[in-house]
């Protein structure tokens, strides 16, 4: 199994991604440049944080552009995983391939801190190890991480069960207050209709070490890494 | 003929707009009175040279507005032109 970390002018959460996939997953990885296009060799592809183009126009939008994204489009419609984190999700919803987008924060600042977030579903390649219902504390570091959508679209990802994280409170309580940004419907994660692609705000690859505060964000990679094994052996 | 595209972009009506309620509040705080809702937006000027006709640089600017300028998701976008 192989693993690539897309690099945009402007990402900088492609070395931590770099690191916990070859230090905490064991697996081969590469760094792919925005202009490279071809994704043939490999399984995932992580769309990291950062800020795209400066976060020109949108966050996330002038990185649509790039040309690894057209082979991106086309990789994801193979049914192979795309994980994209913080300006990697903005990038995914901007490019079409997760439903609607993430706008300014409800009370406009960058946030920078420790948020929990309640896995909702394990029914995707990124959270069958997890349990649903168990909560993980990860951090956000977002300006932009307001997720909007329209009634009909929430009702769409609720039925499909595509609502994979949503912030919550020390015991798992999904409430107002455990909202750091006024994400419709606490959401801080979501996937597609086929489940091969998540994006999500928090930084799971932040959060591999306890050195570094937490270590929960470690099942989400072995999830992945275990789905691999499955789909490559 | 050498043209300019004047592009509004703003967020469509019901999505929330986090920034216009922030500027509405100040505007409130310094005493204007009167102001129902504010919407902030996103305004470009595009020089277009005179390679493309009339109809071309409408069409031209219209495109760029959908595919690039504005998130038509969330939202909208007016294209005016100016000779």
């Amino acid at each position: 199994m192989k693993f690539g970390v897309v690099v945009f002018p402007g990402s900088n959460c492609d070395h931590d991604a770099y690191h916990v996939i070859s230090k905490h997953v064991g697996q081969p990885v590469d760094f792919i440049w925005h202009r490279d296009t071809d994704l043939s060799s490999y399984d995932a592809v992580i769309i990291p944080g950062g800020f795209s183009y400066g976060d020109y126009l949108r966050a996330g939008a002038l990185a649509r552009f790039s040309p690894v994204m057209t082979s991106l489009q086309r990789f994801a419609a193979q049914g192979k995983f795309v994980l994209g984190v913080c300006n990697g999700f903005q990038i995914l919803c901007e490019a079409g391939l997760l439903p609607v987008a993430l706008i300014r924060n409800r009370d406009l600042h960058f946030i920078c801190d420790y948020v929990r977030v309640r896995v909702e579903s394990s029914a995707t390649p990124y959270t069958h190890e997890l349990t649903p219902g168990s909560v993980l504390r990860l951090p956000i570091a977002h300006a932009e991480g307001n997720y909007v959508c329209d009634d009909t679209t929430l009702a769409e990802l609720q039925r499909n069960d595509q609502i994979i994280f949503r912030y919550c409170d020390d015991q798992g309580e999904v409430t107002a207050a455990a909202n750091p940004n006024g994400s419709r419907d606490n959401i801080a994660g979501i996937c597609n209709r086929t489940r091969n692609v998540l994006g999500l705000m928090p930084h799971p690859e932040r959060a591999c070490e306890e050195l570094l505060g937490s270590s929960d964000g470690r099942e989400i990679f072995r999830s992945l890494a275990g789905t691999l094994a499955l789909a490559t052996a | 003929m050498a043209m300019k595209a004047r592009v509004y972009v703003t967020l469509k009506a019901g999505v929330l707009d986090p920034q216009g309620k922030a500027i509405q509040h100040s505007v409130e705080l310094l005493g204007f009175s009167g102001v129902a809702d504010i919407r902030q937006g996103k305004y470009f000027e595009i020089a277009i040279d005179a390679s493309l006709s009339e109809a071309e640089a409408r069409e031209s600017a219209n495109r760029m507005a959908r595919e690039v300028l504005s998130n038509p998701i969330i939202e909208d976008y007016r294209v005016e032109m100016e000779a």
